[in-house]
C-alpha cells in the first residue's frame, strides 16, 4: 500500500481541483440521459430509429446533410429495419442531382438542376449544393453534416439532446445573446446560430408517439447515433461471443498453468 | 543461452535441413529449450504481449491499406465511410488498429517501468536496454504517422503543431528550421504531399520495428533474461526451458491482456481516441484544443512547460534521449529494486511524475489548480514535473547508487524460490 501513497496524493489533488467556477458564457455539461444503445447489451430502439428518421427528413435534413448514408442502409440489419419495399419507396421521394443525359445537360432549358428519383445506392442529397449556398442560407453559419455528429462532439447523444433541447431558457442577467444568433446554455460560447429546431407538434409520429419535444429529440439523436455507428449492434454481439470465448480459454489457460508448473514454485 | 544447443533432428528431412539452414535449431534453442529464469513474474510477460500487438498492427494495418485512400480529399471518407460502414469488418479492422496503437503502448510502458525497477538495462544488458529505447522512439513516430491518416481535425492540426517544431532551428540559423519544415511537408502547408509520405512511412516503419525487435531479442539472448531478484542464475537448478514453463505462463497473461483490449474495442472503442477527429481535417478551422494522443501527453507537458520555444524542442526531446544513458546513470551494484530501498521508493515518485506531466499536458496551457484557495497556474506544475524527470535522470539515480544501503540478496534463485526444499 506505502507505495501508491504518491499515486493516491495525485489523485486527491486532481479531485479537489475538479469543482472550478463556471463563467457565464462557458456551456454546462450535457443533460444525462438514459439511451437504448447504452451498455454492453444496448440495441437501437427500433421505434426510436424510425421515429428519428421522420425528424430527420421533415425537419433536420432542411439545412443539415447526412452524406455518409446511403438509402439502404436504413433496411440493413441493425438499423431502423424498414423493408426492401418500404425503403424504396423513401428513396423514391427524393430528387437526385441527375446524370448528364444523352445531350451532355445536367440543367433544363431554364438552368434548373435536372434531378432523377433516389434508388437504395443513393446517398442522402444534401440541402445545398456547397458550403456558400449553405452559409449564405443560413446566416453566415454552416450547419454541419450529420453523419458523425454523435462521434465528434464531446458527450455525444447526450450533447446532441441537450442542445436541441436547451432552448428556450432565459439568459443570466448581463447575457449578451448576439443579434442573428440564439440562446442555449449547452452550447459553446452560449450563442448558437441554429434557432430551435424543434416544437411541439413538428411532426405527426403515425405510432401514436406524442411528439413532444423530448420525444422528438430522443427519437432523432438515437437516429443520428446509428448513422454515426450503424454497426453498433453487430459490436456488440459479437463482442459479447469473443468474450466469453477467451475468458473460457483464460480459465483453461491457467489450469494448464497450475499444472505445468505445479513443482517448480 | 548461445553456445550449446539441445536439438536433436528427429527425422532424415530435418537432419538434410539443418546441415544446410538451421532454422529449426534456431527456433528451437529460442523459444522452446532456451533456459529461462525460474522466477519471472507477471511484469516479464510484456515482452511477448508487445511482439504479438506489433503483428497484431501489421495484419491489421495491411488489410486497412487495401481500403485506405492517402488524399487529403477522400482519406476522410476513405476511413468513416468505406472502411467503417462498407467493408465488411472494416469496423472491427479499424478499431482493433486504433485501440491496438494504445494497447500497444500501454504495454510499451509497463515493460519499460518494469526495466526500470528491476534494473534490467545494467550489465550486461546495455545494449539491450537502448535497442528498446530505439523501438520505443520508432512507435512513437509510427503512432505519429498513423495517427495523421485518418484525416480529421486532430489529425491535421496535430500533424501541424509537430512538424512546426522544427521551425524552431530559425533561432539557430536563420531559415534552417523552415526549409526542414518545408521538406518534411513537401509543400507550404502540411497538405496532400505531407499524407501520402505519412502514409508511406507509416507503412514501412512497422517492419523497420520489427527488424530493431529480431536484434532486442538477439540482445536477449546472449545474456539471458533478468529477472525479479536482479541476481545472475548460477546453474540449472535457477531455470526452466521456455517451452512448456513460459509458454503457458505468457499465455495465459496474454490472454488477460488481449481481454482488456478487446473490451475496449467492442465496449468503449472510442475511449481513446478525440472527437475532433470525427470531423474532417480542414486547414481554416483551428479546434479549440489541440492535444496529442495520451501516450505522448507526458512529453508534450515538457514541451509546453518550457518558454522557449527551441529550448522546450531541446527539453521534449533530452527527456528521450535520457532514456539511452539510463545504463550508466544508474551507479549501484545492486540491480532489483526489491533490495533498494530508496531507489523503490524513487521509482514510484517517478511513475507519479509521469502520470503527472501526463494530465498536465491534457489540460488547456492556461489550466489553474485552485488547491486550499490558492491558485496554482498548470504550467508550473509542469515544469517542476519536467525538473523532476530530469533530476530522477541526471542526479538523483547517480547519487542514490552511491549512498543507498542495499538489502542483503539472496544466494540463488532456486534458494529464493522453493526455500528449503533447494
Amino acid at each position: 500500500m506505502r507505495k501508491f501513497l504518491p499515486l493516491l496524493a495525485v489523485f486527491a489533488i486532481l479531485s479537489a481541483s475538479a469543482g472550478m467556477a463556471q463563467s457565464t458564457s462557458e456551456p454546462l455539461p450535457p443533460k444525462e440521459m438514459k439511451w437504448s444503445f447504452d451498455g454492453i447489451f444496448g440495441t437501437y430502439d427500433r421505434g426510436a430509429l424510425q421515429r428519428g428518421f421522420q425528424v430527420y427528413k421533415e425537419v433536420c435534413s432542411a439545412c443539415h446533410s447526412l452524406n455518409m448514408v446511403a438509402f439502404h442502409d436504413l433496411a440493413g440489419a441493425g438499423g431502423p429495419g424498414f423493408t426492401e419495399l418500404q425503403t424504396k419507396a423513401i428513396a423514391a421521394g427524393y430528387k437526385i442531382p441527375a446524370e448528364p443525359n444523352d445531350r451532355g445537360e445536367i440543367t433544363d432549358d431554364k438552368g434548373n438542376r435536372l434531378t432523377r428519383p433516389g434508388v437504395l445506392a443513393d446517398h442522402f442529397p444534401q440541402p445545398f449544393p456547397n458550403e456558400q449556398a449553405a452559409r449564405a442560407n443560413n446566416g453566415g453559419a454552416l450547419p454541419p453534416d450529420l453523419s458523425l455528429i454523435i462521434k465528434a462532439r464531446n458527450g455525444g447523444p447526450d450533447y446532441v439532446y441537450s442542445i436541441i433541447t436547451g432552448f428556450g431558457q432565459t439568459p443570466p442577467h448581463g447575457f449578451a445573446v448576439m443579434t442573428g444568433k440564439y440562446y442555449n446554455p449547452y452550447f459553446a460560447g452560449r450563442n448558437i446560430s441554429m434557432p430551435p429546431p424543434l416544437t411541439k407538434g413538428s411532426v405527426t409520429f403515425s405510432d401514436g408517439t406524442p411528439a413532444t419535444v423530448s420525444n422528438e429529440a430522443k427519437a432523432v439523436v438515437t437516429f443520428l447515433a446509428w448513422a454515426s455507428e450503424p454497426q453498433l449492434e453487430a459490436r456488440h454481439r459479437i463482442g459479447f461471443e469473443v468474450l466469453a470465448f477467451l475468458v473460457l480459454l483464460a480459465g483453461l489457460l491457467f489450469l494448464a498453468y497450475r499444472k505445468v508448473w505445479h513443482d517448480k514454485h | 543461452m548461445a553456445g550449446h544447443s539441445s536439438y536433436v533432428p528427429g527425422s532424415g528431412l530435418t537432419r538434410w535441413l539443418d546441415q544446410r539452414l538451421p532454422i529449426i535449431r534456431l527456433v528451437n534453442d529460442s523459444f522452446v529449450s532456451f533456459p529461462t529464469p525460474r522466477n519471472l513474474n507477471f511484469w516479464y510477460t510484456f515482452g511477448g504481449v508487445l511482439t504479438f500487438m506489433l503483428a497484431i498492427q501489421i495484419v491489421t494495418g495491411i488489410v486497412l491499406a487495401m481500403h485506405y485512400v492517402p488524399n487529403a480529399d477522400m482519406a476522410f471518407s476513405s476511413v468513416e465511410q468505406r472502411i467503417m460502414r462498407e467493408v465488411n469488418y472494416g469496423w472491427l479492422i479499424r478499431y482493433l488498429h486504433s485501440n491496438g496503437a494504445s494497447m500497444f503502448f500501454l504495454a510499451v510502458y509497463i515493460h519499460m517501468f518494469r526495466g526500470l525497477y528491476y534494473g534490467s538495462y545494467k550489465s550486461p544488458r546495455e545494449i539491450l536496454w537502448i535497442l528498446g529505447v530505439f523501438i520505443y522512439l520508432l512507435m512513437v513516430m509510427t503512432a505519429f504517422f498513423g495517427y495523421v491518416l485518418p484525416w480529421g481535425q486532430m489529425s491535421f492540426w496535430g500533424a501541424t503543431v509537430i512538424t512546426s517544431l522544427f521551425s524552431a532551428l530559425d533561432q539557430l540559423v536563420p531559415h534552417l528550421g523552415t526549409s526542414i519544415t518545408t521538406w518534411l511537408w513537401g509543400g507550404f502547408a502540411v497538405d496532400d504531399a505531407t499524407l501520402n509520405r505519412f502514409f508511406s512511412l507509416h507503412y514501412l516503419m512497422p517492419f523497420v520495428i520489427a527488424g530493431v525487435l529480431g536484434l532486442h531479442i538477439w540482445a536477449l539472448h546472449v545474456p539471458g533474461n533478468n529477472n525479479p531478484l536482479g541476481i545472475d542464475v548460477k546453474g540449472p537448478q535457477d531455470m526452466v526451458p521456455f517451452h512448456p514453463y513460459y509458454t503457458v505462463k505468457d499465455g495465459f497473461f496474454l490472454v488477460l491482456f488481449i481481454i482488456v483490449f478487446l473490451s475496449f474495442v467492442f465496449y468503449a472503442p472510442n475511449f481513446f481516441g478525440n472527437p475532433d477527429n470525427y470531423i474532417q481535417a480542414n486547414p481554416m478551422v483551428t479546434p479549440t484544443d489541440i492535444v496529442p494522443e495520451w501516450y505522448l501527453l507526458p512529453f508534450y507537458a515538457m514541451l509546453r512547460s518550457v518558454p522557449q520555444k527551441l529550448l522546450g524542442v531541446l527539453v521534449m526531446g533530452g527527456a528521450l534521449v535520457s532514456l539511452l544513458f539510463l545504463p550508466w546513470l544508474d551507479t549501484s551494484k545492486v540491480r532489483s529494486c526489491r533490495f533498494r530501498p530508496l531507489m523503490k521508493q524513487l521509482f514510484w515518485i517517478f511513475a507519479a511524475d509521469c502520470v503527472l506531466l501526463g494530465y498536465c499536458g491534457s489540460q488547456t496551457a492556461d489550466a489553474v489548480w485552485t488547491v486550499a484557495g490558492i491558485a496554482l497556474p498548470l504550467v508550473w506544475i509542469a515544469r517542476l514535473g519536467t525538473l523532476f524527470y530530469f533530476a530522477f535522470f541526471w542526479v538523483l539515480m547517480p547519487w542514490i547508487g552511491k549512498i543507498e544501503v542495499t538489502r542483503p540478496l539472496p544466494e540463488s534463485i532456486a534458494q529464493s524460490v522453493l526455500g528449503e526444499r533447494s
